[in-house]
């Protein structure tokens, strides 16, 4: 009789794919890897039965892993190992000498560190999703998953995408497909977006060097991805390792656990133990249906019915037309009306990643539909496309999209005091007080994408989104799935998967969240009272009876659909247009020589190297896209206003340094850094020392450092320190100096004058996550900057154990001339800030407030936003060059923190002054601005003045915040300010 | 109504006999006996208890979403009892802990407010509970022995805590350890009302007589993988911020360790004398900070002494000794959130051989970038053997994703277990033959567990 080999099963369930094999001896027998549609229980029967072949009527061992197998594996009793911990034995056994492990799954990212002491870790709550990202993003450019990855081989240059996460990284890759970006430089960046928030979230501050093992379903199948990951690792064809085993390491490590996890079964016990397994549904978190009988739809979808515009039938119209059309961030839309603004012609679709070619097809169709009769008399265009569609067809008039829906709204309930738009990416509310928009809420880049992500995952679960909707409006239990973001909710759609949801479920719960976001993020309303009397909902996610079903109650009121709901975007900018004559749009002949053409281009106006897209399109006609300031456009000789971000930061730049007498010393220009540098620079240079100062950030500063950063939800402000740390250990300094201030200088303008806790102890991080600080000496001590006295005696503790000849006295002196040069430099920024304001006033420009804090004014930081408010006719002043021009208010918070003592102030200048307005600048994850934020609107809206707040991160592309400054002037000028 | 002068609505001597002051629930013990130290000061007071997911939802209603999420739980918590019909709003006040410190922490209090005032209830009173003495209650005054008896509150919790911890996952009859300290809680805190005995005498007498009859409580071998739980205090105590973290930590097999509260109130003092040595401020006061500090650590040995004297429990650390471990790793200025304390008591539990540690933070604690993940690496070189793992907390994160991290911790814990050189000593088992007391049986039935 032959020996009995040893027979083991391991069985993986992730959050997206089901993966199994048959071990015989070491060796794999069977293996079989398939998406499960979150239909775990009965996907993992249907593997089992695959496995019958191999298997047949032995005896095995078998454990489940995978962040879906657990309850599984609990409500079957079958042994369950962590997917990490399982990946780790396979990897122990398999590849001994590996250094580290990187897999991606459909969720969730890992590493592994097996040099020098081993390390499992899997990303933070913000990076989810990753293979459900790159999904997602196939979908936005309307291809499948292996055709991006073919697409990404052909790609030439690589755009900035945030990496942070997947909403955000949406928001960078949205706008360039809209500008006509090449799909294949789109996709080799988004699989770079990929590789970025694997290594700044996951390294936290270890190399990964050495032989890098790549598991995980997408590094098996995405080609381009392990380029990306080869590369930017630095990683050998010998170093880096794709193993053909792969996608089934985790279900190798379960194999292996269950054949010491005691328990042997059979095929059919083994079936019969999951298939009886009870269904546990938590239940716990569950809603209220959202109709709770059929009448009732029936009365809900009469009592919409009622809104909709009179049509009329293209076929038989003659005469005059004017044309709407809205390229928004997912889908485009047209309006053609008629003289009695009847509708003759609408249109609504997908983008399909390439706008232009739309609009191109439907001025063909509706040249073809005028026949002769019907002369186009004007046109509009609105949108996140409408520069580029302008550009490209001589459309007449661009109009900002919340002038064209407020124009819309109007036109259908004259009396309308409160408009919300749900589009693909974004939510904007806005108020009517007699007959002008009196305040503006627009989603942040958290909230962005809501609309569109109901349609992908109907696309993902093979149903089109209005199917979708059906679906839940008769969902028994809905279930809540949070309302932070799209990350968020698509990790708990996956949780409520598991727990057993139904598809009714989800839909009705995603339309809830989607609500709940627009009305607990966005509008930040607390009651239906809030709101007013007559709320208009409009938007293509209107159309979904469930989200609007949600909607109405969540307020508690009823609300005014229109049935052109989604177009009312197009729709209002052809009423925008009606008040031509006669149009420029392209004629029927020059629309069939249309050509366009993307190029790629580096703009080389200034050291930012803008990464610009060229349109072409024919004859001459171009549009120039992701510049930042008008130079790119070959504009630079426009008129320059003062904006004293350009000047406080060629005031910061200017400070030369000293002669090296005693050494030099780096001064790493980020956080605090921006508000005192002169105070150091002076102090340094008094002392003999030659004050290295690390230069504006870059985007390639941040990738230097961005591999020591151990918490990934931190701001971008703090995690580009690590990079300018690195640049000045490259200069050689002997010396870096970032201090520790738990107080900041005291002002006098609040309770108390502290710095938030990242800005005060970000060099205690700093020392103990880089290990190359080690090769210079990292001065941080902690200061009081409010007593000379004391200032001198603590910096004396610090620098005298390291510079031995420094005296007490010498530093006494280079104290006194800091605080000289500290105040002259304020004193310069106040100088400026009023001097600026009085230009304004001289010339007739609009000021704008850019608020934030001294950081803020970096490049990299704030993106450029001044210029892009400078472009658009502002004189940009910052908080701390106008808030002593305001006395400190009474505020409704603590307030403690001497930055933002200087907001407050400056709102409060920005009410006393009617040609004042204020934009808030929030990096993303300043806990503090979570309070700021409400309080700043707080103090502007009791004034009567417009609140505007702009969250920026990592994210490059300013489409976004260009439409905010756009509604913002648009309002102030429907205001007749 | 609002003091115009002040900014806020003040709580009056009038409404210490009017009002029922709610106390949001961190620690269920612990805040449980000092509500009756409270009352036993005259005040009328009540505990909220509930849960639920309805707290979280209420919360996001009434806060900015991006705030942290305990101040949306416990404004939550708040919100969701007054509308809940319950109380008379207007013979209700609500009372915050206000460490007025550079955490976003500080400003729980004034949020608090704006959700009152949006929720239509602006009139409601809120207490700020702080020894930095930011507002001024003329009807809620912070008394010395008042001060005293919530101190003896707070120990008598740790002491409870503790007990339970290092009993629960051995207990043989599911529930008799908890419900054991829910009569000791509830004979604690009615020793704490009016009558009552209360003086530092009897306190000790009654660390004793816990220890004696928590000794006695049938158990198993202790021999199961021991985690500690450090980060924000809130999420860290708060079952209703954790998603209920012990009790699934316990379920799945490990003995938990949690750092007392009594901690974090030296460490709050502790902060007050190293103002004055980093930056020369506070310098009028610091005798009278000398003297709490003293007071407290001297206390803390109290409980340690009375723990070791008796043997059969792991005490807590010594204070002095937790600032000894932090020296060289984290600059005892980080003093805002639980600053250097929780970096400190990631080191002490791994001084004490608890190498596994959940270190839990809201998800965006400014404080925890720095003092929590910002610590992991140096904590790691200096302790190869230490396995943490980082849990964010949010209303929108999933338990799964925080349970599936939590099991990779307790995989690796269970592996490092199983190395020969980390084997613990063999234990005689030791069960207690003797029966579980009526009352106990009692009140273990009753216990919801």
């Amino acid at each position: 009789m032959t020996k009995q080999s040893k027979l083991a099963l391991g069985i993986d369930i992730g959050s997206t794919t089901a993966k199994i094999v048959v071990v015989e001896d070491g060796t794999i027998r069977f293996e079989k890897y398939q998406r499960h549609f979150s239909q775990v229980r009965q996907k993992t029967l249907e593997l089992l039965a695959e496995a019958v072949g191999v298997v047949g009527e032995r005896p095995f061992t078998a454990a489940i892993s995978g962040s879906a197998g657990l309850g599984l594996a609990e409500s079957a009793g079958v042994p369950f190992v962590q997917e990490v911990f399982a990946t780790g034995e396979v990897v122990r056994r398999m590849e001994p000498d590996a250094s580290a492990v990187i897999e991606l799954g459909g969720e969730d990212a890992k590493i592994i560190f097996f040099d020098g002491g081993i390390d499992e870790r899997m990303n933070g709550t913000c990076a989810g999703g990753t293979g459900a990202f790159i999904d997602q993003m196939a979908m936005l450019l309307n291809v499948t998953a292996d055709e991006l990855d073919e697409l990404s081989l052909k790609s030439t240059r690589l755009y900035p995408i945030a990496s942070r996460c997947g909403v955000f990284a949406k928001t960078d890759i949205q706008p360039l497909l809209n500008q006509g970006a090449n799909h294949a430089d789109v996709a080799a960046s988004i699989y770079q977006a990929v590789v970025n928030q694997t290594i700044a979230g996951l390294a936290q501050g270890r190399r990964i060097r050495g032989k890098v093992l790549f598991l995980g379903g997408p590094l098996y199948y995405c080609k381009g991805l392990r380029i990306r990951f080869q590369e930017t690792l630095k990683l050998t064809d010998e170093e880096a390792v794709f193993p053909e085993y792969g996608r089934f390491a985790v279900a190798m490590g379960a194999a292996l656990y269950g054949e010491n996890a005691g328990g042997t079964y059979t095929m059919d016990a083994l079936r019969r133990k999951i298939e009886t397994s009870p269904a546990v549904r938590s239940g716990e978190n569950l809603l209220p249906p959202l109709f709770a009988s059929e009448e009732d739809y029936a009365a809900f979808r009469a009592r919409h019915a009622g809104s909709d515009v009179p049509r009329r039938d293209i076929a038989d119209y003659s005469g005059g037309a004017w044309l709407g059309i809205d390229c928004g961030s997912t889908t485009t839309k047209v309006a053609l009306l008629g003289e009695g603004r009847e509708l003759l012609y609408t249109y609504y679709s997908s983008n399909r990643g390439n706008p232009v070619e739309i609009v191109r097809e439907q001025l063909e169709h509706i040249y073809g539909l005028c026949a002769g009769r019907i002369t186009i008399r004007g046109s509009a265009v609105t949108g996140y496309g409408e520069e580029l569609i302008r550009a490209a067809f001589g459309v007449d008039k661009g109009v900002v999209e919340t002038i064209a829906h407020y124009t819309a709204a109007k036109h259908f309930c004259p009396e309308v005091d409160f408009i919300l738009d749900i589009g693909g990416q974004d939510i904007k509310c806005f108020k009517i007080l007699n007959g002008a928009i009196d305040s503006i809420m627009l989603n942040e880049a958290c909230s962005s994408g809501c609309g569109s992500f109901i349609e992908t995952f109907a696309k993902s679960m093979g149903c089109d989104v209005a199917e979708f909707a059906r679906k839940g409006l008769h969902a028994a239990a809905p279930v809540n799935l949070g309302s932070r973001c799209t990350v968020f909710m698509n990790s708990s759609v996956k949780q409520s998967q598991k727990d057993g949801a139904t598809v009714e479920d989800i839909s009705a719960g995603l339309s809830v969240s989607v609500v709940k976001n627009a009305i607990y993020k966005v509008i930040r309303a607390g009651s239906a009272g809030e709101l007013g009397e007559h709320v208009v909902v409009q938007g293509g996610t209107f159309y979904n009876d469930a989200v609007l079903r949600a909607f109405e109650m969540e307020l508690g009121r009823e609300v005014i659909r229109p049935a052109i709901a989604g177009l009312m975007g197009a729709y209002g900018a052809a009423l925008y247009a009606m008040d031509l004559e006669k149009s420029a749009l392209v004629s029927p002949e020059a629309l069939r020589g249309f050509t366009h053409t993307a190029k790629a281009a580096v703009c080389q106006g200034c050291t930012n190297h803008c990464r610009l897209t060229v349109n072409s399109f024919g004859g001459g006609k171009k549009y120039i896209s992701g510049n930042q300031c008008q130079k790119g456009l070959g504009l630079a000789n426009a008129q320059e206003l003062p904006s004293l971000y350009a000047w406080k930061r060629e005031a910061l730049m200017g400070l030369r340094p000293g002669p090296d007498i005693r050494g030099t010393i780096g001064l790493p220009l980020a956080l605090g850094m921006y508000e005192l540098l002169p105070l150091w620079h002076a102090l340094f240079t008094s002392l003999g020392f030659k004050a290295e100062v690390s230069g504006l950030s870059t985007r390639r500063i941040y990738e230097k450092g961005q591999f020591s950063i151990p918490s990934d939800t931190a701001c971008y402000p703090a995690k580009i320190m690590h990079g300018h740390m690195e640049v000045l250990l490259e200069r050689g300094v002997d010396a870096i100096f970032y201090p520790s201030l738990t107080y900041n200088v005291d002002e006098r303008g609040g309770d108390n004058h502290y710095n938030c806790p990242v800005v005060a102890y970000y060099a205690e991080l700093l020392r103990g996550n880089m290990d190359d600080l080690e090769q210079t000496r990292f001065l941080s001590p902690f200061l009081n900057i409010n007593e000379p006295r004391e200032l001198s005696r603590e910096l004396y503790a610090c620098l005298s154990p390291v510079f031995p000849d420094i005296t007490k006295k010498e530093v006494k002196k280079a104290v006194e001339a800091a605080f000289v040069a500290y105040e002259a430099h304020m004193l310069a920024v106040r100088k400026q800030g009023e001097e600026a304001v009085a230009w304004a006033r001289e010339h007739g420009k609009r000021i704008m407030i850019l608020a934030g804090r001294p950081y803020h004014i970096d490049p990299e930081i704030g993106h450029g936003i001044d210029k892009l408010a400078a472009s658009l006719g502002f004189v940009v002043v910052s908080e701390d060059s106008i808030c002593h021009l305001a006395d400190p208010a009474p505020v409704h918070v603590l307030n403690q923190w001497t930055y933002h003592a200087r907001l407050y102030r400056a709102a409060r200048f920005a009410c006393e002054n009617p040609d004042v307005q204020l934009v808030q600048l929030v990096s993303f994850g300043c806990g503090v601005d979570a309070i700021t934020t409400d309080e700043v609107r707080r103090i502007l809206e009791e004034a009567g003045k417009l609140y505007t707040q702009i969250k920026i991160d990592e994210i490059t592309n300013l489409g976004a915040v260009k439409i905010r400054l756009r509604s913002l002037i648009g309002a102030l000028e429907e205001k007749g300010v | 109504m609002i003091d115009q002068e002040k900014g806020y609505v003040v709580f009056t001597e009038e409404m210490k006999k009017t009002h029922t002051i709610l106390v949001p629930n961190m620690l269920p013990m612990h805040f449980k006996i000092i509500g009756k130290v409270l009352e036993r000061s005259g005040y009328k007071v009540e505990l909220l208890e509930t849960s639920g997911p309805q707290i979280a939802e209420t919360g996001l209603k009434y806060v900015h979403n991006d705030t942290c999420y305990p101040a949306i739980l416990v404004i939550g918590q708040f919100l969701d009892a007054l509308q809940s019909g319950k109380y008379d709003p207007d013979k209700v006040a609500l009372i915050l802990f206000q460490t007025g410190g550079g955490c976003r922490a500080s400003n729980y209090i004034h949020l608090l407010r704006k959700a009152l005032t949006k929720a239509g209830m602006g009139h409601v009173p809120v207490i700020s509970l702080s020894l930095a003495g930011l507002e001024h209650h003329p009807g809620f005054r912070l008394t010395v022995p008042l001060l005293k008896r919530m101190m003896y509150g707070v120990l008598y919790g740790d002491l409870l805590m503790t007990l339970v911890n290092q009993c629960k996952p051995y207990e043989i009859t599911r529930g008799s350890a908890q419900a054991l300290a829910d009569r000791w809680t509830e004979r604690l805190a009615q020793e704490m009302t009016v009558g009552g005995k209360a003086n530092y005498r009897q306190v000790k007498a009654n660390y004793r007589r816990m220890l004696d009859d928590f000794a006695k409580l049938p158990v198993a071998r202790r021999d199961k993988v021991m985690v500690g739980i450090v980060g924000e205090i809130f999420v860290k105590y708060s079952p209703l911020g954790n998603n209920n973290l012990e009790q699934f930590l316990v379920d799945e097999g490990a003995e938990v360790v949690v750092p007392g509260l009594l901690d974090f109130c030296l460490y709050c003092v502790y902060n007050n004398l190293l103002d004055h040595k980093f930056y020369g401020m506070q310098k009028h006061v610091q005798a009278l900070y000398q003297v709490a500090y003293r007071f407290l650590l001297g206390k803390e040995k109290d409980m340690i002494d009375t723990m070791e004297a008796h043997g059969r429990f792991t005490p807590p650390t010594l204070f002095t000794h937790t600032i000894s471990l932090v020296q060289g790793t984290i600059s005892m200025g980080v003093k805002m959130g639980e600053g250097w304390l929780l970096t400190a008591e990631m080191l002490e539990l791994a001084d004490k051989g608890v190498e596994n540690i959940v270190c839990t933070q809201p998800f965006g604690c400014l404080p925890n970038h720095i003092c929590g993940k910002g610590m992991m690496k140096p904590i790691k070189a200096k302790n190869p053997g230490i396995n943490i793992v980082a849990i964010d907390y949010d209303a929108g994160a999933t338990k799964v994703n925080q349970e599936n991290r939590l099991k990779l911790m307790l995989a690796n814990a269970k592996q490092a277990a199983k190395k020969p050189e980390a084997v613990p000593v063999p234990v005689q088992e030791v069960v207690f033959e003797e029966k579980i007391p009526q009352s106990i049986q009692k009140t273990a039935r009753g216990a919801a567990l």
